[in-house]
């Protein structure tokens, strides 16, 4: 057993591995001060609730109280490693702010009250609406942090019960591109690959997808490959010096906002080379010569000059792309967030398919999740789309669901697509949705252009009711405050990326009156009298396990079928693949092997969308284009970026997840290690443009773009000239100013501009214009952690470290995988 | 041979697709995807005013390649408005309005782009031929999207 400083060293120890070979085990302990194993009175069975990687874990309790984490030695996911996150995050949990009971707005002030009360507000101000108004008066804005039983309950009491068309997950922030890729390409959401390509794969390409911070224990998986014999060649795009591009064969920085051009560039050369398995293409997809026609004029050259990429470059990445036996590609925010974004995150797809490569060890999909729960919303219903993947656009699979539910037909709302979050915003600011009720997230601090959103949310005539752990910045401008129990004080399940579900259980109880999400959800559904057809109660369920049960029939016969798995099941063999039938009792872990698709008309999930306008293929449209269910080879043409660099605001910004914090810091800025390791907001520099503006490092900078500034201390790095990039998301909470700016703003989203990617409807984070001023000189280096992307290029300060207080056991033993 | 008509037609119509697209633009500054689709699409219409005066030479008409371009300062002068206005409901009727006629012009559009092709076969030149087979999917595409947008909006705007 080795200590480590996890701060210090945030991907340990390395285990090398040859392609091919099991991925060795290394588990990974870390307990409160001074306590061992020994001293442990019970581990508790979970996964990671701070990021999408799905770490399987054990909560240590003592004394009915968390002290401690130790990966699962017998997981697929993460084989007993824990990423600086898992290891640290847990000790939020007992923070003495946790709000213990509930709040109501009284007199202009928030004032504690009993859940009667606080129930009773949210009730009767429902029934008033849905009188006055109807449904369209209300609307739910969840989370990728709850578990599949509660959003599958909203999804069902919103949509079933209430009648709203009005729902969404913040995964709309994260994933929703990834989703809306998957559903243009393969007409359904849902992974093609699996982790274990990673253990295959002879290219590894990561789009805008800095996996080292935002799923390190994934990084760890492809570290490990790296140190031992034949590993893979790794392409990276990202216009930041990530550890990716300093892993990687060929490091691409395009300009923020040209992702599709340099796609195109890619593509073209592939096909021009004829790298294409023509045989795969002919049997398995249709649209190959309007994608032929589309890249045929944008040679390396003419990508070159719109990415400012040499062409060079991209002529050697796309002949490893186009020469790779097992390619694995890889997409996340720096594609989600950007300009066309869901065109762009089809292209990689594109790349996949022409080349054949789907369906083996070693080819796989992976269109990242930023949440760790961020799939469930989607399968569930808890976001913009109906339960278990059914087309909302199809009128029988609306019969279908209706059947389901026990209601009519009729009081499921499917004449548009399921209003997204922005969509929402504008309904709330027009004064058309005057009831939104936010469950375990903070759109105060993570939705674009702050001022505009505080400014909705204070509204009077909007009745906001946030249920969550702490008095979040959007809770602060809530009528009615719900305590919510989390992660570890409740029972329920969760699916990463790659479609494996974990099993999170309780430990120990919730602080004071705290309550699960799902009592909450279910209490609501009974307190409103939401009835089924027959006079019984819509929610039929009473707990977890009960809620998993339906939700298992609900999901019978779609993709993401679950109807093979149980609560005991999932216990003894920690995760599971879906779709997980009586057929297929061990999951499955690659779809469409031999080229078969969910993609029929009659079964698939959408019809897909116009990659520029967003407007909805019809099914008739469809049907022609796809008759019987191939994958879809989708063409897009480069648009240029709303916001482009002007005399007033000469920078492209980007914003981004960083490796100590999670989401709005809500648990990661309550543990003291991740705390301490990125304590404030930064900005990123390059050395040229540092230089040009007479800034050194640790200079107070004061970022602004159309929309607002934010003052921050400078880091130089390696980021390309013109690129300037802020960590999101610093907030308030921890300030004087408690939910809006005490002066200098420090949340990147004062910045960002309100636009979203036509198609997936995900918010614009990455291309808005911004120009610099240096406010003040520094005392001391920027608090930017040294250890990843905002490395500083010269030495500054002492290097980011922790206490060595993490246990990494290591042995060469593959671990007893399930499946 | 009335195709120089036709191209003058289509020029006229085409640029009056760009304008109305760029007027709707501004009017809903505050509604984030009617405002930024509707340059990113007026943007189209604009190429193709471009090319259809360029092919319309050959045909002896003089069309102005600009026309259907950016609005004058009067016209700006809406967009501030609609900003402040931007709170109330009354200006989401007016936006079902506005896509209505859009989607009522590119209708029109389309169906001129259709009657040019037949004309271009009929003489077998191929240029015109491309030229139609090159703009009429953005035209179509203009019209998927004002009808997806008034399928969209129509519910909550009628019923709130």
């Amino acid at each position: 057993m080795t200590r480590v400083d996890r701060i210090a060293e945030p991907w340990g120890t390395r285990t090398p591995y040859g392609p091919g070979e099991p991925w060795p085990a290394r588990v990974d302990t870390h307990l409160d001060g001074g306590l061992s194993s020994d001293d442990v009175d019970r581990w508790v069975q979970t996964a990671s609730l701070l990021h999408s990687n799905g770490d399987a874990m054990d909560i240590a309790v003592k004394d009915e109280r968390i002290v401690g984490v130790r990966g699962r030695q017998g997981d697929r996911v993460n084989h007993g490693r824990l990423g600086v996150k898992d290891l640290y995050g847990w000790q939020a949990n007992s923070s003495p702010d946790r709000l213990t009971r509930p709040l109501v707005r009284e007199g202009g002030r928030l004032v504690e009250t009993d859940w009667d009360t606080a129930m009773g507000r949210i009730v009767e101000r429902t029934q008033q609406l849905l009188a006055e108004q109807g449904p369209s008066a209300v609307g739910f804005y969840t989370t990728g942090q709850l578990f599949a039983e509660e959003y599958y309950t909203l999804g069902v009491l919103a949509h079933g019960g209430i009648g709203t068309n009005h729902v969404d997950g913040n995964t709309r922030l994260c994933t929703a591109t990834a989703a809306a890729a998957l559903k243009e390409s393969f007409a359904s959401d849902g992974q093609p690959g699996s982790y274990t390509d990673v253990d295959h794969a002879d290219v590894i390409a990561l789009y805008g997808h800095n996996v080292a911070e935002t799923q390190s224990v994934l990084w760890m998986r492809m570290l490990d490959r790296l140190a031992g014999p034949n590993p893979p060649q790794v392409i990276c795009v990202d216009p930041r010096p990530t550890e990716v591009a300093r892993h990687a064969t060929v490091h691409l920085a395009p300009l923020p906002g040209t992702n599709v051009a340099l796609m195109n560039g890619l593509l073209h050369e592939i096909i021009a080379n004829d790298w294409v398995d023509h045989d795969y293409i002919e049997a398995h997809t249709v649209g190959f010569d309007e994608l032929v026609k589309q890249v045929q004029d944008c040679t390396p050259e003419a990508a070159a000059q719109i990415c400012d990429v040499p062409a060079e470059q991209i002529r050697e990445a796309a002949a490893i792309l186009g020469r790779a036996e097992r390619l694995l590609s890889t997409v996340l925010q720096g594609f989600y967030q950007s300009n066309q974004a869901t065109a762009a995150s089809v292209q990689v797809n594109n790349i996949n398919i022409i080349r054949g490569m789907l369906g083996r060890p070693g080819c796989g999909i992976l269109q990242m999740n930023g949440q760790p729960t961020a799939q469930n919303t989607r399968e569930c219903g808890g976001d913009g789309d109906l339960p278990a993947f059914r087309n909302w656009s199809n009128d029988e699979h609306v019969k279908d669901l209706a059947k389901v539910w026990n209601v009519d037909p009729m009081e499921i709302p499917h004449y548009s697509p399921p209003t997204h979050v922005m969509q929402m915003m504008r309904y709330a600011e027009d004064g058309s949705i005057r009831m939104l009720w936010v469950s375990g997230t903070n759109p105060a601090v993570s939705l674009p252009e702050l001022p505009r959103v505080r400014s909705i949310l204070s509204q009077e005539r909007l009745f906001l009711v946030v249920q969550d752990i702490f008095l979040s910045e959007t809770a602060q401008l809530a009528d009615v405050v719900l305590p919510a129990a989390t992660w570890g004080e409740k029972t329920g399940t969760f699916t990463n990326v790659d479609r494996t579900v974990h099993l999170s259980e309780k430990a120990v109880d919730p602080p004071g009156e705290a309550r699960p999400d799902l009592d909450i959800f279910i209490d609501y559904a009974h307190r409103l009298g939401l009835k089924d057809k027959d006079g019984a109660p819509l929610v039929k369920w009473h707990d977890a396990e009960s809620a998993f049960e339906a939700w298992k029939e609900c999901s019978r016969g779609r993709p993401c079928d679950y109807s093979g798995m149980t609560y005991e099941l999932l216990r003894g063999r920690s995760g599971i693949q879906w779709p997980c039938t009586e057929e297929h009792p061990d999951g499955t872990e690659r779809l469409y092997e031999d080229g078969k698709f969910f993609s029929t008309p009659d079964y698939c999930e959408s019809y897909g969308r116009d990659l520029v306008t967003g407007a909805p293929v019809e099914a008739t449209e469809y049907r022609a284009l796809n008759p019987t269910g191939k994958a879809i080879l989708r063409a897009a043409e480069y648009v240029p970026p709303h916001e482009i660099p002007s005399e007033d605001f000469p920078f492209i910004l980007i914003t981004g997840r960083t490796l100590y914090h999670f989401h709005t810091r809500t648990k990661t800025g309550r543990a003291p290690e991740l705390q301490a390791a990125a304590p404030d907001v930064w900005v990123e520099l390059s050395e040229a443009d540092a230089s040009a503006f007479g800034i050194g490092e640790g200079d107070l900078v004061t970022v602004s773009s159309p929309r607002g500034s934010v003052r921050a201390a400078a880091r130089i790095t390696g980021i390309r000239r013109g690129v300037v990039f802020l960590p999101f998301h610093y907030g308030y909470w921890d300030t004087e100013g408690g939910h809006a700016p005490d002066g200098a703003g420090r949340a990147a989203n004062e910045l960002t501009i309100t636009d979203w990617d036509a198609c997936s409807k995900q918010p614009i984070f990455k291309t808005a214009a911004a120009r610099i001023e240096r406010t003040a000189a520094g005392q001391e280096p920027a608090p930017a952690p040294t250890t990843t992307a905002s490395a500083p290029v010269r030495p500054a300060g002492a290097p980011t470290r922790g206490p060595s207080d993490v246990d990494e056991e290591l042995s060469d033993r593959a671990p007893e995988v399930a499946l | 041979m009335k195709i120089g008509l036709a191209l003058k037609e289509l020029h006229r119509s085409e640029a009056e697709l760009a304008r109305e697209l760029l007027k709707v633009s501004d009017r809903h500054k505050v509604d984030h995807e009617v405002f930024h689709l509707g340059r990113d699409l007026a943007r189209w219409s604009q190429e193709h005013v471009a090319l259809i005066a360029e092919i319309a030479h050959g045909y002896g008409q003089d069309l102005d390649p600009d026309a259907g371009g950016p609005l004058g300062p009067l016209e700006r002068a809406v967009e501030k408005g609609s900003e402040l206005a931007g709170r109330t409901s009354s200006p989401s009727l007016l936006m079902l309005r506005d896509l209505r006629e859009v989607y009522i012009k590119s209708a029109g559009v389309s169906v001129d782009w259709e009657l040019l092709a037949q004309a271009a076969q009929g003489i077998k030149h191929r240029e015109l031929l491309a030229l139609a087979q090159r703009c009429h999917p953005e035209t179509l595409r203009q019209m998927r999207w004002a009808n997806g947008k008034l399928k969209e909006s129509a519910t909550q705007i009628l019923v709130s």
